[in-house]
C-alpha cells in the first residue's frame, strides 16, 4: 500500500528535476532569509546561483548541530514568529537544547511522510494506532501524532510511560500499529508476557513503527516475535523534521529516504569528501521543503550507507542502510572506537542473557575501565556458580574478539537495570575528563 | 528429590538481608541456608517450607529465584557419615555439584546433595541401605 504513489514510485529521472527545482529554492530561501547562511556561504566564496546541478551541493559549506546550539532558539528560522505553528527542542543532553520549529506546511509535509510509513504497514483510516512515544518538546510523539491523523487512522495518544495501561489499551482499542522506541516495545512485550497476556496471540497488533535509538538485529527479532508484529524502522531527527525522514519498507533491506523532501549525501566524516553509494559514512542532509528551519548541508553524526539498487516493494526513492552508529554515541575506549550497538550485537548471540544491559565506564589509573551489567534471562540454570562462571567467560572472550578491548562483565539481579519507558540510558560514563 | 529454593544475588552490601526479608515476607519458613558467592555475585540455596511458592512470590518481587531438585540423604551422625555416602555416590559414576550438611534431632545428619549423571541413584541409594529423605521430612510440601 502506498499513500501517495505519484510520488513514491516517480521514475528517478522526474524525482531528480524535482529535487533539482526545490535544492535551489531552498539554498536561495535559505540565503536571503537566514544571516547564518549569508555568512557561510560568502566565506565558502559560493552564492545560490553556483548550484547548477544535485552534485553542485557539494560546493556549499557544511551547517552543524553547534551552529544550531550556537543560534538558540531561533537565529536560524527563514520565517516570523507569525508564520510557526511548532516549536520542539532537543533534549540538550549532550550539550545546550536547539530548537526548530515548524510552519503549517512543514507539519503538513512531515504528516504525509510519516503516513507512506503507516502505508508500508498497511494502515490507512481503518487502522487504529497507538503512540508510545513520548509526547512533549521531543518529535517522536507528535511527529507520529500528526502522521496517523494524516493518514487517516484512529489515534490513541498514550504517550510514553504506564505499561501496563499501554497493554490495556493495545486490547481493549483493538490498536493495529503501535509506534514506539524499540527499547519500549520489548519492555511493552515483556510486561504483557509477565501478566500472562501473549501479545503475538492475544493482541490485534499486527505492526510497529520503532525507531529513535538504535536497535540490533537480534534485538528486532526479539521484538517481532514477542509482539507478532511486522518491524517497520524508522528514522529522522529532530533538526531536518523528527520521525519520518526514512521508513524501513516489507523487503526488510534499507529505509526508503523521503527524497522529494531531503536530499542526502554521505560523506567520509574525516576528509568531508563524499563517498560513493554503497560506502559507509557520515548522512547529510539538505531540506528541499522546509520552511521555517531550511537546512543545507547538515551533518547528522548518523553512519550509514545509501542502496541505490531499485527496490522490489516499487518505491523509487533511494534508501539508507540501518544506522549502524551516530558518531556521537561512539566510544573510544582505549583508544578503540566502539558503538554500543556492536556491544548489543555480541549480547543477543548469547540467548542465556537478557536484551537489557547497562555499561559502566571508569578510569582505573591510566586506563578506561568497562564495565558490561548483564542478567540472565529466568531459565537459566543460575543455580550452579560453574555454569554462571562459565557463561561470563564465553561472553567476556566474544566481546574481547568483536571490540578488541577487555570487558568485566557482571552479573546483576533481575530489574537492577532501569527498563527505559522512552530512549534507554544503556550507557554511565563516569570517567574523569 | 527434594525442592531446593535457589536466588540468585548480587554480592552488595544488604542484599542476602534483602532476600532473607523477602522469604519471610512471603510467610515462608527456612530450615536451612547455604551460600555460594563469588566476586560480583553469589546464589543463595535454602531448604523452605512451600518451596514453589516462595520462588513465585520471589519471582513476582523482582527476584531471580527458582526451584532446584537436590537429594537429601539421611546418615547417622559419626565420623564417616558424609564419606560412606560420596564413595558410593563415586562408585556410581553420580557427579556431585555442591552440597551442605545440617545435624538434625536423633543422632542423625542431612547431607544435601546436587547431583548428576544417575537416574536411578535414590533407588540405588535405599537399596544399599541408605536412607534416601523424602519432602515430607524436611519442609512443607506445597
Amino acid at each position: 500500500m502506498y499513500f501517495q504513489p505519484e510520488i513514491e514510485t516517480m521514475s528517478r529521472e522526474e524525482l531528480r528535476d524535482l529535487q533539482l527545482e526545490r535544492m535551489k529554492w531552498c539554498v536561495q530561501y535559505a540565503y536571503d532569509n537566514v544571516p547564518f547562511y549569508q555568512k557561510s556561504f560568502k566565506d565558502a566564496g559560493v552564492e545560490p546561483g553556483d548550484l547548477k546541478t544535485l552534485e553542485d551541493i557539494t560546493k556549499f559549506p557544511f551547517i552543524l548541530k553547534q551552529d544550531m546550539r550556537d543560534n538558540y532558539p531561533d537565529g536560524l528560522f527563514a520565517v516570523p514568529r507569525s508564520k510557526v505553528v511548532r516549536l520542539h527542542a532537543s533534549s540538550g543532553t549532550t550539550g545546550q537544547a536547539t530548537v526548530v520549529g515548524c510552519t503549517e506546511n512543514d507539519l503538513k509535509h512531515w504528516g504525509e511522510c510519516f503516513a507512506r510509513g503507516l502505508a508500508i504497514c498497511d494502515c490507512d483510516e481503518n487502522a487504529t494506532m497507538q503512540i508510545a512515544y513520548g509526547y512533549g518538546l521531543f518529535t517522536g510523539g507528535l511527529g507520529a501524532h500528526r502522521g496517523g491523523e494524516t493518514a487517516g487512522c484512529a489515534v490513541v495518544p498514550i504517550s510514553s510511560g504506564n505499561t501496563k495501561r499501554q497493554i490495556q489499551m493495545l486490547k481493549d482499542m483493538q490498536v493495529d500499529v503501535l509506534a514506539c522506541t524499540p527499547s519500549y516495545a520489548l519492555h511493552i512485550a515483556d510486561t504483557a508476557i509477565e501478566m500472562g497476556i501473549n501479545p503475538a496471540t492475544d493482541l490485534k497488533v499486527r505492526a510497529g513503527i520503532f525507531g529513535a535509538e538504535p536497535c540490533s538485529q537480534g534485538m528486532r527479532d526479539e521484538i517481532a516475535e514477542k509482539l507478532g508484529v511486522q518491524y517497520c524502522d524508522v528514522y529522522g531527527l529532530s533538526e531536518v523534521m523528527g520521525p519520518g525522514v526514512a521508513f524501513e519498507c516489507k523487503e526488510m533491506s534499507g529505509l526508503h529516504l523521503a527524497e522529494d523532501h531531503f536530499f542526502a549525501e554521505i560523506i567520509d566524516p574525516d576528509t568531508l569528501q563524499p563517498v560513493p553509494d554503497g560506502e559507509y559514512g557520515e548522512l547529510v542532509f539538505t531540506t528541499l521543503t522546509r520552511e521555517c528551519c531550511p537546512l543545507v548541508r547538515y551533518r547528522t553524526r548518523d553512519i550509514t550507507r545509501i542502496i541505490s539498487e531499485p527496490c522490489a516493494c516499487g518505491r523509487t526513492h533511494r534508501k539508507i542502510d540501518r544506522i549502524i552508529g551516530r558518531s556521537d554515541d561512539m566510544l573510544i575506549l582505549r583508544g578503540v572506537n566502539v558503538f554500543p550497538s556492536q556491544i548489543e550485537q555480541v549480547l543477543t548471540g548469547f540467548p542465556e542473557i537478557a536484551t537489557q544491559y547497562q555499561i559502566i565506564l571508569t578510569t582505573r589509573g591510566p586506563l578506561d575501565h568497562v564495565e558490561l551489567r548483564v542478567e540472565t534471562v529466568p531459565e537459566f540454570p543460575f543455580d550452579e556458580i560453574r555454569k554462571l562462571e562459565m557463561l561470563k567467560k564465553r561472553l567476556a572472550a566474544e566481546l574481547k574478539g568483536n571490540l578488541q578491548i577487555a570487558v568485566d562483565i557482571k552479573l546483576v539481579e533481575p530489574k537492577s537495570i532501569e527498563r527505559s519507558e522512552g530512549k534507554a540510558k544503556r550507557i554511565i560514563d563516569l570517567r574523569k575528563e | 528429590m527434594i525442592s531446593q529454593l535457589t536466588v540468585f544475588l548480587e554480592n552488595e552490601k544488604g542484599r542476602l538481608a534483602a532476600a532473607t526479608r523477602a522469604v519471610a515476607d512471603a510467610g515462608v519458613n527456612m530450615h536451612a541456608l547455604y551460600l555460594a558467592d563469588t566476586e560480583d555475585f553469589g546464589v543463595a540455596r535454602m531448604l523452605c517450607d512451600t518451596p514453589i511458592k516462595a520462588a513465585e512470590k520471589l519471582t513476582l518481587a523482582g527476584w531471580r529465584a527458582a526451584v532446584t531438585p537436590v537429594m537429601a540423604v539421611r546418615v547417622p551422625d559419626v565420623p564417616g557419615g558424609l564419606a560412606s555416602l560420596l564413595e558410593f555416590l563415586d562408585e556410581c559414576g553420580v557427579n556431585v555439584e555442591y552440597g551442605y550438611c545440617m545435624s538434625v534431632e536423633g543422632g542423625h545428619a542431612i547431607d544435601v546433595l546436587k547431583v548428576s549423571g544417575d537416574e536411578e541413584i535414590e533407588r540405588k541409594l535405599a537399596d544399599a541401605g541408605f536412607a534416601p529423605v523424602s519432602a515430607e521430612d524436611v519442609y512443607i510440601v506445597d
